[in-house]
């Protein structure tokens, strides 16, 4: 028999971005807030090695362990699915900070075309310009209603940045200038701006000056130290939530953090939860946690598993297109690039910031005529300068052979010789895309692995055939020697890294006939529970999704200390 | 908290702790009067006299300083000898600088496959197991270790077979045309995919070339010399907007050492 705790005002599952900034914001107005996150304690001196690709980058320190809950996956309905045995595609946080500890910090806002996707594409190009099975919806939100949350998400986290020339419109500045210029970013910058086109400094949440936020939390400078992107920050520079929103909410005294703990079940009775479930991992021993309101911020893939299993929501069914949870998995289309190979310049890559980039918006969203173009939507796209550490760079012309005296020649030669330039592609929803519990497999505690059924679609080769040839064009202009572009995108494979932007599955909209919460994250079906992060994206937009997942938190927080006030729906 | 216990050796006697204020003040990380957090305050402050730990890289002066790393925690003899042979192919030595075998990267492999990689234990094991797409990755039930004693027993049976004689003892040519009959799959094996090993020692070799000196390769830092890599900097700040020149690289140990 499971034991139960004293009751809280407030559970959340999950402490990553998300679930970090929901716990800041209810425990200053007042509320009490227990966290269960399944990972350990995170801080800032845990990073005092952490300059060490092997360990971080290549062994993931930092990432979900497997061996306890993966996913499977497969193409289609027809092909078994399989487990994800080792990391790939993209990896997963664990731990307090979740995914946000060892993320790069590009912080980006969705345009404005992004929120009523289907409503301007049916107005621009007509119906027939959706596919058959592409289920694209408007998100229920404007981006003008967003705005005031994506500032307020960008002062939180001291956004380094210049506006966005073809993004929307901002009510106020960023609050930190640019990160510095990098040779290779002058550049690209150049070029760019040689072929016409509208080029910024990326927006970046590794700070490059000492910021102060609004919650009185300081954080010292970037150092440019190059191991940002799967490594945690022994600065305390890159905005994460252990270093921003956990001390805010711990200072109130009305947060309580509990690791090792991991969610089973969301408990409800008469269409509201009651709390939830969950195993000590340290004891084996399963807890009851009773809450007036329950907040599910364990990202994507457990967020779906979690209701699943609770059998709260409407299960999707890929046939006939009915149901929500689960609903309009999406990804990202990031093999959109072109690599540089230059004989007489070298480059200072081994230095760099997981945020630190030029990036433009000409052939992102609808900022670009599709009349012509068998996709819709685009790509933002940059040169980023990350830090190419040489374990995982070792970049070679086209036709180099793989291991051997030529590899090795070519691959010192051009160790400093090497630019990409690369899009980041949006993700379109289809009927035939979703996650489910798989009938096979389980996890440590006994619960079935989330299933992903997966892959890409003509919009996606069309897209990224377009945006690498994009790329290619910049490239050219910025004189490199030989340049080597996508040859066509194959399938979508789960073994090669592309990005840790999973979207979908509890998707936000106007209706619950094709969203399982509104646009305060609240579950249609269960007035108290609110389900946040990109989970909630009915699409993904050609950028990086944490930007959006922040502001969706902000007005959840807002929302949820309404609800706490009145009841009932919000919407 | 970095546990002083466990930089082990014995001259870690005279571990002090600064308050992490004091020290992150003396640093010069302080924004506006308000202390801010870095995995420097919790440094653990080290005797200068005791500033060099044991087993740093011979090069540097004391001559009696031997590299006790290099013994083997999981290979044999004869699969040390054919990973060392293999290695040295896919990434010999030559006018830019050292090869597999100089950098230690056998031993690197070695130790590797001793800990958790070789034991895939942070990685999905359970059964059942079913053959896949390729897209789906590896589903096969061997760890890496076991795939590494079969890969390696199978290079020795190839070249027994095709040359009679033994991995080692081939010339380098005969070596590279066994290392591509695994790397195309015209080997075909039962128990593991020939190409999958190949792919495996491959990128461990790249990993023992490059990684930090900590874990037995990349000796001396003359992996990164050769390519001009910094390794372990703190700061970048003033080079990053600079075009671009050599930095003499540091390691991990040198970043103990010097905290
Ligand atoms: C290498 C890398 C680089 C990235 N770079 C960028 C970038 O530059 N820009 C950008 O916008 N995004 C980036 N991302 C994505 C970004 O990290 C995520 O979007 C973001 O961190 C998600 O926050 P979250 O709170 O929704 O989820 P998470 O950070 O994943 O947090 C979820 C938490 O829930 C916990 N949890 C899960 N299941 C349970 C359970 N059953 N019980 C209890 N706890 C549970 C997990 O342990 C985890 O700590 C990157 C991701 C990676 C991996
Ligand atoms: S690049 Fe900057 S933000 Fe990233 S880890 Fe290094 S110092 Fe921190």
């Amino acid at each position: 028999m499971a034991k139960t705790l004293p009751k809280t005002d407030v559970v959340v599952v999950g402490v990553g971005w998300a679930g970090g900034i929901i716990a800041a914001e209810l425990t200053k107005s007042g509320l009490n807030v227990v966290g269960l996150e399944r990972g350990k304690e995170r801080k800032t001196e845990d990073y005092f090695m952490v300059h060490d690709e092997l360990r971080y980058a290549l062994r993931y320190e930092l990432m979900q362990d497997l061996s306890k809950d993966t996913v499977t996956f497969r193409s289609q309905e027809k092909v078994r699915a399989l487990p994800m045995r080792q990391y790939g595609s993209f990896l997963l946080g664990e731990g307090l900070g979740g995914a946000g500890v060892h993320w790069n910090g590009q912080t980006y806002r969705f345009l404005p075309y992004d929120f009523q996707i289907r409503t301007k594409t049916i107005e621009r190009y007509g119906k027939g310009k959706i596919p058959e099975g592409m289920t694209i919806q408007d998100w229920g939100i404007t981006y003008e209603e967003l705005e005031p949350y994506y500032d307020k998400f960008e002062k939180l986290t001291g956004i380094s940045g210049e506006p966005n020339p073809l993004g929307g419109q901002r009510s106020a500045d960023y609050p930190t200038p640019p990160m510095k210029k990098s040779p290779a970013l002058s550049l690209f910058n150049e070029a760019a701006s040689k072929l016409k086109l509208h080029p910024y400094m990326m927006p970046s949440a590794n700070l490059s000056q000492n910021y102060t936020n609004p919650d009185g939390i300081s954080r010292g400078a970037c150092q440019y130290c190059a191991y940002c992107e799967r490594f945690g920050c022994e600065y305390g520079a890159k905005a994460d939530p252990v270093v921003t929103v956990l001390p805010v909410a711990l200072k109130t005294g009305k947060f309580e953090i509990r690791t090792h703990s991991n969610v089973r079940r969301i408990l409800h009775k008469g269409g509201k939860a009651t709390g939830v479930m969950y195993t000590d991992s340290t004891t084996g021993e399963e807890l009851i946690q009773p809450a007036d309101i329950v907040v599910v911020t364990s990202y994507v893939f457990n967020n779906v598993k979690l209701l699943l299993m609770s059998g709260l929501g409407k299960p999707y069914d890929p046939a006939s297109g009915t149901g929500v949870i689960g609903r309009n998995y999406a990804y990202q289309v990031t093999k959109g690039n072109a690599a540089g190979f230059f004989e007489d310049k070298e480059f200072n890559m081994f230095a760099g910031a997981g945020a630190l980039g030029v990036t433009l918006d000409d052939y992102n969203g609808d900022n670009f005529d599709h009349s012509d173009l068998k996709f819709i939507h685009g790509a933002a796209i940059s040169l980023s300068q990350t830090g190419m550490r040489p374990i995982a760079n070792n970049p070679v012309p086209g036709g180099t052979a793989s291991w051997g005296a030529e590899f090795k020649a070519n691959s010192v030669k051009y160790a400093n010789r090497f630019l990409s330039v690369g899009g980041q592609g949006s993700s379109m929803p289809f009927q035939h895309h979703f996650l489910d519990l798989d009938p096979t497999y389980k996890d440590a505690y006994g619960d079935p692995l989330v299933r992903l059924t997966f892959d890409f679609e003509e919009q996606d080769r069309q897209l990224a055939m377009y945006v690498s040839n994009r790329c290619a064009d910049i490239m050219k202009e910025m004189g490199a020697n030989h340049i080597d572009q996508l040859k066509s995108l194959g399938p979508y494979e789960i073994t090669m890294y592309q990005s840790t932007h999973n979207t979908g599955g509890v998707v936000m909209g106007a209706s619950p006939d094709t969203s399982a919460v509104n646009t305060y994250a609240q579950m249609w079906d269960a007035e108290n529970v609110f389900v946040v992060g990109a989970s909630a994206f009915p699409h993904n937009s050609g950028y990086n999704p944490t930007g959006t997942v922040g502001a969706l938190a902000y007005r959840t927080a807002e929302g949820i200390i309404k609800y706490r006030q009145k009841g009932g729906m919000l919407v | 908290m970095a546990d002083p216990n466990q930089t082990g050796g014995s001259d870690n006697q005279k571990v002090e702790q600064p308050s992490r204020r004091k020290f992150l003040v003396q640093a010069g990380y302080a924004v506006g009067g308000v202390i801010v957090g870095g995995a420097l305050g919790s440094l653990i402050r080290r005797d200068k006299k005791t500033e060099t730990a044991p087993g740093a890289s011979p090069g540097e002066g004391a001559a009696e300083a031997r590299n006790y790393n290099r013994a083997l925690m999981f290979f044999n003899q004869e699969q040390l000898n054919i990973v060392s042979a293999a290695t040295e192919r896919i990434f010999p030595a030559d006018d830019a600088g050292p090869g597999a075998l100089a950098l230690g990267v056998p031993f690197f492999i070695d130790h590797q496959l001793a800990g958790e990689w070789g034991f895939n234990s942070r990685e999905y094991m359970s059964p059942p197991f079913f053959a896949g797409e390729k897209e789906q990755g590896y589903q096969g039930r061997l760890k890496r270790r076991e795939m590494f004693e079969i890969g390696l027993r199978e290079m020795e049976n190839h070249s027994q077979t095709k040359y009679t004689k033994g991995f080692t003892e081939l010339a380098p040519e005969q070596q590279d045309e066994v290392l591509r009959a695994f790397e195309s799959d015209e080997v075909k094996l039962t128990t593991i995919s020939a190409s999958g090993f190949f792919k495996m020692l491959r990128s461990s070799t790249l990993e023992g070339a490059y990684s930090d000196p900590l874990y037995g390769g990349n000796a001396d830092m003359n992996g990164w010399r050769m390519r001009a890599y910094p390794g372990n900097q703190m700061s970048y700040t003033d080079v990053i907007d600079k075009d671009f020149a050599v930095i003499a690289p540091s390691s991990l140990q040198d970043h103990l050492s010097a905290h």
